[in-house]
């Protein structure tokens, strides 16, 4: 298998804001090019790689899909050389004071997320969490230095550099989701040197951290007959213990409940103790709050499952990922696209699994 | 008006690759030696003693041309804020404690390098999405966070341990961001100016330990050089903000642009007025931008210097800074270069003299 890990480290130093995906998009459709037989693009930015059938006659068509785009910021405000900023996506303000971050202005700066010492903040005599509205970004420059440069609604990218931890981790920021682009990226290496016997899409899906509209769109423009959304759950860590958390590196989580088709679940659980990969059920009592929520109800309805792995510190610009549970989740999705074939899908949804 | 001079000292590559190095290594208070190794070998060519002291100061030396000149000490301290690992927790994580002030607002989501090793880890923080609404409104304790270096780093820190930030040093245009400003911009100074020591005096410069935690190694390395005037050379927080309220900051403790701070009084030292007299005169007689520091908290080895043995004439120059104490620091380049150009032209001007006159 090929060493993933600077493509990923790649795909984690691109910014790809909610919205603005484009910078991470060109560096998945490089590697991807050379892996599939067509790319597109859809009108709201998903990108989407399309590995052919073998044979002419109609395959069942199965995507693949990871949201590409990053939680990041914007600035609301330039006010005496300081820029104010809201966020974009899920982000909890107190993990914000000492951020660096790149400014995308009319050029790209570095800068720093900072909050106002407490002695300028009226009545303030002891510290409070920081609220959105406290902090602001620092880039160095003075007020003249600053004019011009940047305006209200420029994007701010997280801007700490990703890095490898020893034994097979790495930390960075975006790491949700790009570690599941990258185990799409294994998987479709993979199958490479395969003739398949159904159709594959793989889609890095825009906007998820917002409206996972992206999804919605690319599994309408694809209609899939069944559908893989991968994604980044919670790994146990400080102050993350309960049945939503999995230990971090002891193999990928597979979502049960009903955003998942059970007949997915089964399957994908069997290749698992096939190919020998430890791997925990995930409780998905309701929603899985991933783009499996849109895909599952896309047009007519779409079997869906949600695969992926466990992280530690989502949302934070230290996010921790296990490189061989990317390599898992890319090993179970390229075993289970080289075992569809109109018989076995035929079989998947005969069973009587509901 | 006074003449505009031709700045002594220019701020160029040499002089940001210097502050790069010093500033991307690591010297939490208490572990200074990789600090002191590069300055050691950096001052080595341009003075004519060396030693290190009982705790760890560096303590160098670049004497006058004739016997019995004038003793003037430079002090720098070498140390930053850190942490240190006290109790391993299982699974890679590990508790920690601050060495040194700091916010602990400051410390989620940030990296770290831990041990001799610098194995990279990281302190998080719960996800957003496992957090209660009401828990948002809550500083996230330190008590609560771990420092990090992933499943496999189990075993592979122990107690005691020191982990420094890991940020890498950024010049962007005028300005600098980098951890351990906070004193490193002091060090640098330092070794410009014995690279360029007047001949009129005898140079004592102190790369001085544990100033984070009490000013400890200024202290002792004051009382071995027993000069007859110091200056502690460090980086001060600016607090140079707008107040989120529109109303004006009178608690500014200086500006980032205005030039070297020259303090006048803080929590620990009242500044020999007549230092602070002479510096004024160096800056203004040679165009030199400078400010004084806000009087009130804060405090320098300037605090310790005073009260060796007699007592001996203090004051400090502070280059401007934002966010000490924290990953991230930021500082303007043309600060620092007005601060090697102050004291520059003050070594060299400075006699036994200006002592002369009452404090007053």
């Amino acid at each position: 298998m090929e060493n993933i890990t600077p493509f990923l480290l790649s795909l984690l130093s691109k910014p790809g804001i909610s919205g603005y995906e484009e910078p991470v998009s060109e560096l998945i459709a490089e590697k991807w090019r050379l892996l599939v037989d067509e790319l597109t693009i859809t009108p709201l930015r998903s990108l989407h790689g399309l590995r052919k059938a073998a044979a002419k006659e109609k395959r069942p068509t199965l995507m693949i899909a990871a949201h590409m785009d990053a939680i990041g910021l914007m600035v609301k405000k330039v006010e005496h050389g300081f820029l104010s900023i809201t966020t974009v996506g899920g982000i909890d303000p107190r993990m914000l004071p000492g951020q660096l971050v790149t400014v995308h202005g009319k050029k790209e700066l570095p800068g720093l997320v900072q909050i106002m010492p407490d002695r300028l903040v009226n009545n303030q005599t002891s510290s409070k969490a920081p609220s959105k509205d406290q902090l602001f970004v620092d880039t160095g420059m003075s007020e003249k230095e600053l004019a011009g440069l940047v305006k209200p609604g420029d994007l701010v990218s997280l801007g700490q550099p990703p890095f490898e931890l020893t034994g097979g981790y790495i930390a960075g920021h975006s790491i949700d989701n790009r570690a599941s682009v990258a185990a799409l990226t294994i998987a479709l290496q993979e199958i490479r040197n395969y003739n398949l016997d159904c159709n594959v899409v793989a889609a890095a899906t825009s906007q998820e951290e917002v409206f996972a509209v992206g999804a919605a769109t690319s599994a309408f423009s694809v209609r899939p007959d069944l559908a893989f959304a991968v994604d980044v759950t919670f790994a146990k860590g400080p102050g993350s213990t309960d049945y939503r958390t999995f230990p971090l590196g002891e193999g990928p989580a597979i979502g049960v409940g009903a955003n998942n088709h059970p007949a997915l679940t089964k399957k994908i659980s069997v290749i698992a103790e096939e190919l020998d990969i430890p791997y925990f059920l995930e409780a998905m009592p309701t929603s899985s709050g991933t783009d499996g929520m849109a895909m599952q109800i896309t047009a007519n309805g779409i079997p869906t499952q949600v695969l992926g792995m466990s992280l530690r510190y989502m949302h934070t610009s230290v996010e921790m990922a296990s490189l061989k549970d990317i390599a898992r989740v890319g090993r179970l999705l390229a075993r289970f696209i080289t075992e569809l074939n109109p018989t076995s899908y035929a079989a998947l949804f005969e069973e009587k699994t509901i | 008006m006074s003449p505009q001079t031709k700045p002594a000292f220019r701020v160029g590559k040499t002089q940001l690759d210097l502050l790069e190095e010093l500033t991307n290594a690591n010297g939490v208070s208490g572990n200074e030696t990789e600090i002191r190794e590069i300055i050691r070998k950096k001052v080595a060519p341009y003075t004519d003693e060396i030693k290190v002291d009982a705790m760890g100061n560096l303590l160098v030396v670049k004497h006058a041309k004739s016997p019995n000149a004038f003793r003037v000490m430079l002090d720098a301290h070498m140390d930053e804020v850190g942490f240190m690992i006290v109790e391993e927790d299982g699974d890679g994580l590990y508790e920690f404690e601050q060495v040194g002030g700091g916010d602990e607002r400051q410390f989620v989501s940030k990296s770290v390098t831990v041990g001799s090793e610098k194995m990279p880890g990281v302190i998080g923080s719960k996800p957003i999405h496992l957090a209660e609404a009401e828990e948002m409104h809550t500083v996230i304790s330190q008590h609560g966070m771990r420092i990090d270096l992933g499943p496999a780093g189990k075993g592979k820190a122990k107690r005691g341990d020191f982990a420094a930030y890991a940020t890498k040093f950024i010049r962007s245009g005028g300005a600098v961001f980098a951890k351990a400003l906070d004193n490193r911009l002091g060090c640098a100074t330092l070794i410009e100016l014995l690279k360029t020591a007047p001949e009129n005096i005898e140079l004592l410069a102190a790369f001085t330990v544990q100033e984070e935690i009490g000013l400890r190694g200024a202290m002792v390395a004051a009382y071995d050089f027993y000069p007859q005037l110091a200056i502690a050379v460090d980086s001060t927080p600016a607090f140079d903000f707008e107040r989120p309220d529109g109303s004006e900051n009178t608690q500014y403790n200086c500006k980032l642009g205005g030039g070297p701070a020259i303090y006048i009084a803080d929590r620990g030292t009242l500044s020999d007025p007549r230092l602070i007299r002479f510096l004024t005169r160096i800056a203004e007689d040679h165009g030199i931008n400078y400010q004084y520091r806000q009087p009130g908290g804060g405090g320098t080895d300037a605090g310790a210097l005073q009260l060796t043995r007699g007592g001996i004439p203090s004051v400090s120059v502070s280059v401007p800074g934002r966010y000490a104490h924290t990953a991230v620091m930021l500082a303007r380049i043309s600060d620092w270069q007005d601060t090697l150009n102050l004291l520059q032209h003050a070594l060299a001007a400075i006699t036994p003299e200006i002592l002369s006159g009452d404090r007053a």
